[in-house]
C-alpha cells in the first residue's frame, strides 16, 4: 500500500491545525472541561460556609479563597491535558512528528487553558462579588487571574508530562506541581487583595508577568523533555 | 584541559573504587571538625548578650540550612551532568542526594523551631526563611515521590533529572517571592546574622560546624551512591571482582 506522500507542514500551521484539534475535541465533550470550574465554584462556597459568612471577613479572605481555589482546580484538570493523548498514541505521533515538541505542547497547553482556564476568570467576578469584593475591583481580579491561569497551565504541563502513564499520578502531580506554584500564588493572591482593597496593583501584577513570560519561554521546554522521558 | 578524570568517575568500578577510597577521609575530618565545633561552640564559647545561652543552637540550625540547599545544588548539578552526558553515576549520586537534603531541611526546620519557641515566644513564625526552607522540604519530597512512583530506573533517572532542573530555577524565585510576601505582613525577624557582627569566638565554632556538616554530607553522599551504584549494577561481573578481592 503505497502511503500519501508526507508533505511538510510549517511549525506554525502545525500548531494551529492542533488548537484546531484539541479545541473541537474538548468542546465535544464539555462535561471534561466543565469539571474544574464547578469545582472552582464549589470550593468557594465552602469557605463562607467553613468560616464567618459576614460580608467584612469575607472581603478579607477574598484572595486567598479565590486564588487557592483556582489552584487546586487548574491542577484538577491538568490530568485531563495529555492523558487522553498519551493513552491513544497521539502525543507520540507528535513527539515523532519532525517539528518542534515544546512548541506542539505549547499549542496544546494553550487549548487547555483555553477549555479549563478561562471559564475560571470568567466565572472570577461573580465568585469575588459573592465574596465580598466591590465592582471596581473586578477588573484588577480579572486581570490577575488571567495572568495567573496561565502560568499555571504552563506550570502543570511540566508535571502532567512528568507523571504521564504513572500509576498513582495524580496526587504526585499535586506533590510537584505546588511547590512550583507557590509565587504564582503570592503575587497572584497580593494583586488580588490590592485590587479588593481598591489600591493600584501594579507592582505584583510586574511580578506575576515576569513570571508568566518566564514560564511561557522554559516551561514549554521542560514539558517537551518530560513527555519525551515519559514516552520512552 | 584534560577531562579523562571526569570520564573516568562515569564507570560504575571506577567511581565504586574511588568513592570507598575517600568516604574514611571525610567521615573522620567531619567527625573531628564536628567535636572542635560542639567543644567550641558549646563549651568555650561565651553566651549571647541577648539570647543568653539559647542561641548555641545555631552551631547546628545554620550548617543544617547551608547543607539542604547545598544538597539540592548538588542534586540538580549531579542530574543535569547525567541527564546532558547520560552517566549513570551522576544520576545514582543525584538519587542519593535527595534524602540525606531532606532530612537536613527537616533538622533545619525543627531546629529553627525549638529556636524560635524561646526567641520569638512561637515553634513556628511565618517567617520567610522558614517557609521557603518549608517549600524546599516539599521539593524535596516531590522529587523523591516522583522517583519512587517510576519503576523503570533509566525513566525515574530521567524524570527526577528535569523535576530537579526546574526546581533549580524556580528555587529563587520562591525564595524571593516568599521574602517580598513577608516583609509585606510585618518585620518580624529578631535576628540579623548578616548585619550582627559575631565574635570570633562564636564565628569559629560555627565555620567549623559547617565544615563538618559539609564533610559529612560527602560521606553520607558517597557512601548512599556506592549503594546506589551497586544495587544498579547488580549483575555486572565487576562486583563480584571488587567484593571479592575482600572475602
Amino acid at each position: 500500500m503505497t502511503a500519501p506522500t508526507p508533505t511538510a507542514v510549517s511549525p506554525g500551521r502545525a500548531g494551529w491545525l492542533l488548537v484546531l484539534r484539541d479545541l473541537r475535541l474538548g468542546l465535544r465533550r464539555p462535561g471534561e472541561w466543565l469539571q474544574p470550574l464547578v469545582f472552582f465554584l464549589v470550593v468557594t462556597t465552602l469557605f463562607p460556609l467553613a468560616t464567618d459568612p459576614q460580608m467584612s471577613r469575607l472581603r478579607d479572605m477574598a484572595p486567598g479563597a479565590l486564588w487557592v481555589a483556582a489552584l487546586l482546580s487548574s491542577l484538577l484538570a491538568l490530568e485531563l491535558l495529555f492523558r487522553e493523548d498519551g493513552q491513544d498514541g497521539s502525543l507520540e505521533q507528535l513527539a515523532v512528528s519532525g517539528l518542534p515538541l515544546s512548541w506542539l505542547l505549547l499549542a496544546k497547553t494553550c487549548v487547555h487553558w483555553l477549555l479549563t482556564g478561562l471559564p475560571l476568570v470568567l466565572a472570577a467576578p461573580i465568585v469575588a462579588t459573592a465574596l465580598g469584593a466591590p465592582y471596581a475591583a473586578i477588573p484588577g481580579v480579572l486581570a490577575a487571574l488571567l495572568l495567573g491561569s496561565v502560568t499555571l497551565s504552563l506550570i502543570g504541563a511540566v508535571g502532567a508530562g512528568l507523571t504521564l502513564g504513572l500509576r498513582r499520578g495524580g496526587v504526585l502531580l499535586a506533590l510537584l506541581v505546588l511547590p512550583l506554584a507557590v509565587p504564582v500564588l503570592i503575587f497572584g493572591a497580593r494583586a488580588t487583595a490590592l485590587a479588593i482593597a481598591l489600591e493600584p496593583m501594579a507592582a505584583p501584577m510586574y511580578l506575576l508577568g515576569a513570571i508568566a513570560v518566564l514560564s511561557a519561554t522554559l516551561a514549554p521546554l521542560a514539558a517537551a523533555a518530560a513527555v519525551r522521558i515519559s514516552l520512552e | 584541559m584534560n577531562w579523562i578524570w571526569f570520564h573516568r568517575l562515569g564507570s560504575p568500578p571506577h567511581f565504586f573504587r574511588i568513592a570507598g577510597k575517600m568516604v574514611p577521609w571525610f567521615a573522620w575530618l567531619a567527625g573531628i571538625a564536628a567535636v572542635t565545633g560542639l567543644v567550641g561552640g558549646l563549651g568555650l564559647a561565651p553566651p549571647d548578650y541577648q539570647q543568653g545561652e539559647g542561641y548555641r543552637i545555631i552551631f547546628v540550625h545554620v550548617p543544617a540550612a547551608v547543607l539542604s540547599t547545598l544538597a539540592y545544588a548538588v542534586m540538580a548539578s549531579a542530574a543535569g551532568v547525567g541527564l546532558i552526558w547520560r552517566m549513570n553515576v551522576a544520576h545514582a549520586v543525584a538519587a542519593s542526594c535527595a534524602a540525606v537534603g531532606a532530612w537536613f531541611t527537616l533538622v533545619a526546620l525543627a531546629t529553627g523551631s525549638l529556636w524560635g519557641r524561646p526567641m520569638w515566644g512561637t515553634y513556628w513564625e511565618w517567617d520567610p526563611r522558614l517557609t521557603s526552607e518549608l517549600v524546599l522540604l516539599f521539593l524535596y519530597l516531590g522529587y523523591m515521590g516522583l522517583r519512587g512512583a517510576i519503576d523503570d530506573t533509566a525513566r525515574a533517572d530521567r524524570a527526577s533529572a528535569v523535576l530537579a532542573l526546574v526546581g533549580v530555577i524556580n528555587l529563587p524565585i520562591i525564595h524571593y517571592s516568599v521574602d517580598w510576601w513577608n516583609s509585606l505582613h510585618q518585620g518580624h525577624t529578631l535576628l540579623k546574622f548578616g548585619k550582627a557582627s559575631m565574635p570570633p569566638s562564636m564565628l569559629v565554632p560555627l565555620l567549623l560546624m559547617m565544615l563538618a556538616f559539609t564533610l559529612y554530607f560527602a560521606a553520607i553522599l558517597l557512601v548512599r551512591a556506592r549503594g546506589e551504584v551497586l544495587r544498579r549494577e547488580r549483575n555486572a561481573r565487576w562486583i563480584s571482582e571488587a567484593i571479592g578481592e575482600r572475602p
